[in-house]
């Protein structure tokens, strides 16, 4: 109540100013007044609104807000009441707030600088612990269209881009492509963001990373190749809408990759011609050689199946949009034989005849499509049943698809030889009807099936030349007095007396009916000049007079080709030729032919034409690209390029070779050491990895495939960036690799779909450096969420020690990776604890190889010495052993270790030797390991440490791997 | 993707303007006012308009049309069906999507087109998910709001956004636990002037109605399930337990949904429940013709047919009817030339009929083509196809539900030419 004495308040005050101000100008003309009042209703109407605004009541605002946001929905200018709105841009009241963000994207365009003001607002929402106002206060930001911004909005774009929350990172992937409108200058900075949203993994960022992507560098093809796998087999998790992308990217992707699989088909038949040819020839022997060497029998790469079958299921979509995606994909993907799945889901195809069948109530559109359906499903099978359904679409009282369907009778009689006559037949008794515009329409459907087999057919052009007297619609008679022109000589007592009624009413006709009598006339003349002369000059005289140049020139061009004149020239001679020559028939073409090209489904197909932005679906390529780009590391093979990084040929393969033993200790103690010496740089790491891609065909290493030196740039950048980012990231970019074991923790079945894996992975462990780091995967296998899932109860030795991670809860189908640090005392003892669910607990333990317990360290060469010259003196324990001959050390390993191991050793080139240097985790005391190489290719394996049980089961585990 | 969203009433007022991009004027529904007139019914504007800069893909529906702007490339079955699943929104809001509801409810439908697209793309669509962004009017709750000045608007990300089931929100609870299923089929046939069947299909839906609390897995299974041809699912189906059993495995959405919807082909046989005899003919002078209809049963199962309604769109020269009907009302509207004969249940016994004269335009010749009839029908608790369901089992939870399932056929484009 107070709210509307207010708002009438104001508006008294405001009559009171008018009033003076109407007092004041009372001389002035009526005309300016007004303007005046105008110009001051202008002014004050939104007074009641603003004054809400500026209320301390959220109610009030909040009815503001309502009634500004109906205000815009209807069209209406608000753009004054921008200052008093973008106050409340920092309201508590979230809906206040939401409606604020409405106003301000649909203003913040026409008011930049206003709009500034609320730019701290968001950048403070960019940080809120709220995901959801984390990415509204990123969709704001990205939607007002300020270029002035455009500086913040990349940072926040990059920053959101790592964010925890998927939906956070998903409104990151939608902010880019209103970025990059907004600035197309940032498109290399913003393919950059891209290119790190398409390696996430959720459902929930995929298909907005694609949209992306598409938006902004739909040709930068080779960003998808890491993550095509991934793409295909998400595919079916993600919504719907990012299905339909994610297709259409895809097919277009597998166009450029993969080879036609129709190809093989057409190479054959032309294989076999060429067998049949005649083999006398050398030459063409030798040709023939060199293209069988060339072609391979196809054999489908298995992306292209992965694609073809983790789509097939989508046809079941309740969304149209995405039955249609899927459906063009087979089409433009698919071997011929398989292209068959999507019709039942399209419901084309003959068995389908009958769902096409017309309504009377169907719009147009459809009754058109439904009849170029018709027409082309029909064979010599089906045309008596398609013809009949037709003849009841002729009576329709819907003249334009009338039309339409006697064109399409047109096209069957064409297409199919048998049925032309009786069509024929179906059309002439449709002269007889009384609506025009049907006869029109036979009419010249007649003309061209005529065209086809004229003699047969001199009864059906006698009978349309009688047409002429009635028929009114222009070209219809043009078609009428062409066919009589072309075919005189069928009926050449009926051709004359038409020319003679058409002189007669030639003034009142058409212009494209004139130039027919004209046309007529010039036949007649040359085939008929006795009886039809007089005729003739006399429509070239009618027409010489014409108001349209057109008919006057082609009179005069007439009147010199026929008329034999002294002046005439040598075409008189032919003017018969030129006249009457034998014309092609016409064929009867579809209306929707000639649009193939284009990408089933898409708006330009449509059209055909081509629409903004529409992407060209490129050919298949002549042979296939290499395959192998699209190739993964399993997982984040982060740690395990590191230990390899180092080697040479020959080295890596005997490193990892022995690796693979239960205690993996030489993998450990390199890993550590290429890890403490980053400083080594980039440029070895590459020459490192080269060197692992070229044993990897010697050695059977399952988990790491190739990769390029293009990815290994990417993958720096995103380990980089992943150092930097916050634990959780972290502990994902350390997920196990393949080369690093993985041991159960709780099977999936015991753990009622709960299922932990864990591994040692060989970093240290930041909050306590005398704990072995212990990376965990939990995974949910349940419908239901996991929460709370904590460790409780550890039973430990004494002296262990043990360090939980915090709490997590899991959704269903979700995996998480925790990392816990464990101080098992240098010992092989199990740490024992129970893991707790907010339902179960479990009963679980870790029990360590001695190689993980411990970390690398580095000495030099007289360092190792000394050392172990005090522990073989000393306190150490002294162990000989001789290697299986089997690992023979060359000269070749030698620049591998000494280089990056731990020491020099001046090397005689017969007897290498390879230190190794370590220390133990928990008690730091040092682990050295020496390998004598004998000449005989024997080997001796040292050991010294202070901790004897250590030093035994070390020299234990590494002959048991070595011998492997 | 999409730029902007216009809504215009059939009488062509623009009533709901939203833009996701820059602004782009409204005049741009000029084109589509030209197209609209050209067409004449709203049903045959053409859904893709092309102007100079834009794209207009366009949907009728509720007497609304949905105009959506385009600037490049998009597939348009992806914007149909977006505009589509807007609709649906408004009526699952609202209770209805019509210009008035839209009108009163304007800031809520202006919320959800907010949160439905971002910068013109699909953001969130799900039902759920929507309901915990934006709560769904009720009156106690704008009651409620205007004395406590709370809000309409969810304060956290719904929690389906994250989970990997986003159709279903968390923490449901009821306190009735019921779980309902609609088989709702539909005759898709043309018979022709003697009566028999031309073609005809059958398109089924199963609707949903699920309110159970916590996390339930549901598997329905039919007694018949190789009927079904041609299937399509709601995202929440597991389509692998499909293809291998032939059961309907899922986690429902919480509330009203459609499960799924299959076709039922041609090639078997369709049951038409009822036949009509008709005649209707011009005479060549006196402007006059007669009509004589009359409708029974046929194929019915034992069931009754109710709700039986025949329409005819009438020639343009049919000034008036004069007709007798032994059963219901009829009623011939001259300006839009429709005959519309409502007749109710059909009794077995006393077969209705509806006969009398047609007056014409006098001197207009007489129309070359009969109409054809339109029939209209329900049969309650019977799915023309056959298909029955088994049984509805239920995982996950330990409450028992009540359930439900309701059969019901209905004519679909039933049409019977003359």
């Amino acid at each position: 109540m107070s709210l509307s004495y207010s708002c009438n308040g104001h508006i008294c005050e405001n009559l009171l100013v008018m009033d003076s101000f109407v007092r004041f100008l009372k001389e002035r003309e009526q005309e300016q007044l007004i303007k005046i009042l105008s110009f001051l209703f202008y002014i004050f109407r939104h007074d009641d609104l603003k004054e809400m605004l500026d209320s301390n009541k959220d109610s009030l605002k909040l009815e503001a807000m309502k009634r500004i946001v109906a205000m815009i929905a209807r069209g209406k200018n608000a753009s004054d009441l921008f200052p008093a709105v973008v106050k409340n841009v920092a309201c508590k009241n979230i809906e206040v707030k939401k409606l604020v963000y409405v106003y301000l994207v649909r203003y913040a365009e026409e008011q930049q600088d206003l709009a500034l003001l609320s730019i701290s607002t968001f950048q403070r929402g960019l940080k809120d612990p709220n995901q959801l106002i984390r990415a509204s206060a990123l969709r704001v930001l990205s939607s007002i269209r300020v270029t002035i911004i455009v500086p913040i909005m990349m940072l926040a774009i990059k920053e959101a881009a790592s964010d925890m929350s998927p939906y956070v990172r998903k409104t990151a992937a939608h902010a880019i492509p209103k970025l990059h409108s907004l600035d197309p200058e940032q498109k290399d900075q913003l393919i950059e963001v891209i290119e790190k949203l398409l390696a996430d993994k959720t459902t929930l960022v995929a298909g907005s990373v694609v949209m992306a992507f598409e938006e902004v560098c739909p040709d930068r093809i080779d960003l998808i190749h890491k993550n095509y796998r991934k793409l295909c087999n998400l595919l079916i998790d993600v919504e719907e809408w990012g299905q339909v992308v994610i297709i259409n990217m895809l097919t277009r992707y597998a166009r450029t990759q993969f080879l036609n699989p129709n190809e093989s088909l057409l190479e054959e038949s032309s294989e076999k011609a060429f067998y049949a040819s005649d083999d006398e020839e050398d030459e063409d022997k030798k040709a023939e050689v060199t293209t069988l060497e060339k072609r391979k029998p196809y054999v489908m790469d298995p992306d292209h199946r992965l694609l073809l079958r983790n789509t097939k299921p989508l046809l079941q979509s309740r969304n149209a949009a995405v039955v249609m995606a899927v459906a063009q994909l087979y089409f433009h993907l698919a071997p011929k034989a398989e292209v068959g799945i999507i019709a039942k889901a399209l419901g084309m195809f003959e068995p389908y005849l009958k769902s096409f069948y017309i309504r009377s109530t169907d719009p147009t559109q459809i009754k058109i499509l439904k009849l170029e359906v018709l027409t082309n499903l029909a064979n010599e099978a089906n045309i008596s049943t398609i013809l009949r359904e037709f003849q009841t679409y002729i009576k329709s009282m819907d003249k334009d698809f009338v039309a339409a369907s006697i064109q399409a009778i047109g096209r069957c009689a064409t297409n199919i030889g048998e049925v032309r006559d009786t069509c024929l037949n179906g059309l002439v008794q449709l002269l007889s009807n009384r609506d025009e515009l049907v006869v029109a329409e036979s009419v010249v459907v007649i003309k061209k099936l005529l065209q086809m087999q004229p003699e047969q057919h001199s009864d059906i052009i006698k009978h349309m030349a009688k047409l002429i007297d009635n028929i009114q619609v222009p070209m219809a008679r043009a078609s009428i007095l062409w066919l009589i022109g072309e075919y005189c000589e069928h009926v050449p007592k009926i051709a004359p007396d038409v020319l003679r009624k058409m002189a007669k009413s030639f003034t009142n006709e058409e212009d494209i009916v004139k130039l027919q009598i004209i046309n007529l006339a010039a036949k007649l003349y040359l085939t008929n000049s006795k009886q039809t002369k007089l005729l003739t000059q006399y429509v070239l005289n009618l027409a010489k007079y014409d108001q349209n140049y057109d008919i006057r020139d082609r009179a005069r061009f007439i009147r010199q080709l026929i008329v034999p004149t002294d002046k005439s020239g040598a075409l008189n001679k032919y003017a018969k030729k030129l006249f009457l020559a034998l014309k092609p028939a016409p064929v009867l073409e579809s209306p929707f032919k000639d649009r193939d090209h284009f990408q089933l489904g898409s708006l330009s197909h449509l059209l055909n034409a081509k629409a903004a932005g529409y992407q060209e679906l490129p050919d298949w390529p002549e042979s296939a690209p290499d395959p192998s780009v699209r190739n993964v590391e399993v997982k984040d093979s982060v740690c395990a390029e590191r230990t390899v990084l180092t080697g040479p040929e020959g080295a890596g393969v005997l490193l990892l070779q022995t690796t693979r033993g239960s205690s993996n200790i030489l993998f450990h103690v390199l890993l550590h050491h290429s890890h403490s010496e980053q400083s080594s740089g980039a440029e070895d790491r590459k020459r490192g990895r080269k060197a692992v891609k070229n044993q990897k065909s010697a050695s059977e290493s399952e988990s790491e495939s190739e990769s390029s030196e293009s990815e290994d740039e990417s993958e720096e950048e995103s380990e980089e960036e992943s150092e930097s980012d916050t634990d959780v990231r972290k502990n994902k970019t350390i997920a196990p690799s393949g080369s690093i074991k993985m041991y159960e923790l709780l099977h999936r079945i015991t753990g009622e779909g709960l299922a932990v894996e864990y591994c040692f992975s060989r970093q240290p462990f930041s909050p306590d450096p005398n704990m072995v780091a212990v990376q965990i995967q939990f995974t949910n296998n349940t419908n239901s969420e996991t929460k709370n899932l904590h460790i409780e109860d550890p039973r430990l030795q004494s002296g262990m020690r043990i360090r939980e991670f915090a709490e997590i809860g899991l959704q269903p189908s979700e995996s998480v990776t925790v990392v816990m640090g464990i101080d098992f005392c240098d010992s092989t003892q199990a740490a024992n604890f129970q893991l707790c669910t907010h339902t179960r607990k479990f009963f679980v333990s870790i029990q360590p190889p001695v190689g993980e317990l411990m970390t690398p360290t580095f000495l030099t060469e007289n360092n190792f010495k000394k050392e172990q010259g005090e522990r073989t003196s000393a306190h150490s324990r002294f162990n000989t052993h001789s290697c299986p001959t089997d690992c023979s050390f060359s000269s070749k390993h030698l620049s591998f270790f000494s280089s990056y191991v731990v020491v020099t050793p001046p090397p005689p080139p017969s007897a290498p030797v390879y230190r190794f240097a370590g220390k133990t985790v928990s008690s730091g005391c040092l682990v050295l390991v020496t390998v004598t190489t004998k000449e005989g290719g024997g080997a001796q394996l040292t050991v010294n440490c202070e901790k004897m049980v250590i030093g035994t089961m070390l020299v234990k585990d590494i002959l048991q791997a070595l011998s492997q | 993707m999409i730029h902007s969203l216009f809504l215009i009433n059939n009488a062509g007022d623009l009533f709901l303007e939203k833009h996701w991009k820059s602004v782009i004027s409204r005049s741009v529904c000029d084109y589509f006012f030209e197209a609209r007139e050209k067409a004449v019914e709203p049903d045959n504007v053409p859904p893709v308009i092309r102007t100079p800069h834009h794209y207009l893909i366009n949907i009728y529906r509720e007497k609304i049309f949905f105009v959506s702007v385009i600037q490049t490339e998009v597939p348009p079955l992806f914007v149909i069906e977006f505009l589509h699943r807007v609709a649906e929104t408004f009526q699952d809001y609202f209770g209805e999507c019509s210009e008035t509801t839209i009108k009163d409810n304007v800031v809520i439908v202006y919320e959800l087109l907010e949160e439905m697209l971002d910068n013109g793309f699909p953001l969130a669509t799900e039902s759920n998910i929507l309901k915990e962004l934006i709560r769904p009017p009720t009156i106690l709750r704008s009651m409620v709001n205007t004395i406590t000045g709370s809000s309409n608007v969810g304060e956290t990300l719904p929690t389906g956004q994250l989970s990997n089931i986003p159709w279903r929100r968390a923490g449901v609870k009821y306190t009735n636990n019921e779980a309902y299923f609609d088989v709702v089929e539909e005759i898709d046939a043309i018979l022709d002037k003697s009566g028999t069947t031309v073609f005809a299909e059958i398109q089924g839906v199963i609707d949903a109605c699920v309110k159970l609390s916590g996390m339930p897995d549901l598997t329905l299974s039919f007694m018949n399930p190789r009927l079904l041809d041609d299937v399509s699912f709601h995202p929440c189906v597991r389509y692998k337990r499909w293809e291998s059993e032939r059961v309907i495995s899922f986690i429902p959405p919480d509330g009203n949904f459609q499960l799924m919807s299959y076709h039922i082909s041609a090639q078997n046989l369709v049951a038409i429940p009822i036949y009509v005899k008709q005649n209707i003919s011009f005479f060549e002078t006196g402007s006059s013709g007669r009509l004589d209809i009359a409708v029974g049963p046929k194929q019915t199962m034992g069931k009754t047919v109710e709700c039986l309604v025949v329409t005819v769109h009438m020639p343009k020269v049919v000034l008036s009817a004069n007709l007798s009907a032994t059963q219901g009302t009829y009623n011939y509207d001259p300006v839009t030339k429709i005959l519309l004969w409502d007749i109710g249940k059909l009794n077995p016994q006393k077969l209705p009929n509806l006969k009398g004269s047609l007056s014409l335009q006098s001197g207009a010749p007489k129309p070359e083509e009969n109409p054809s009839l339109n029939i209209d029908l329900k049969i309650q608790q019977l799915a023309i196809s056959g298909l029955k369901v088994n049984r509805l089992d239920m995982y996950g939870e330990k409450y028992k539900p009540f359930k439900g399932v309701k059969y019901v056929t209905k004519a679909g484009k039933f049409q019977v030419r003359t």
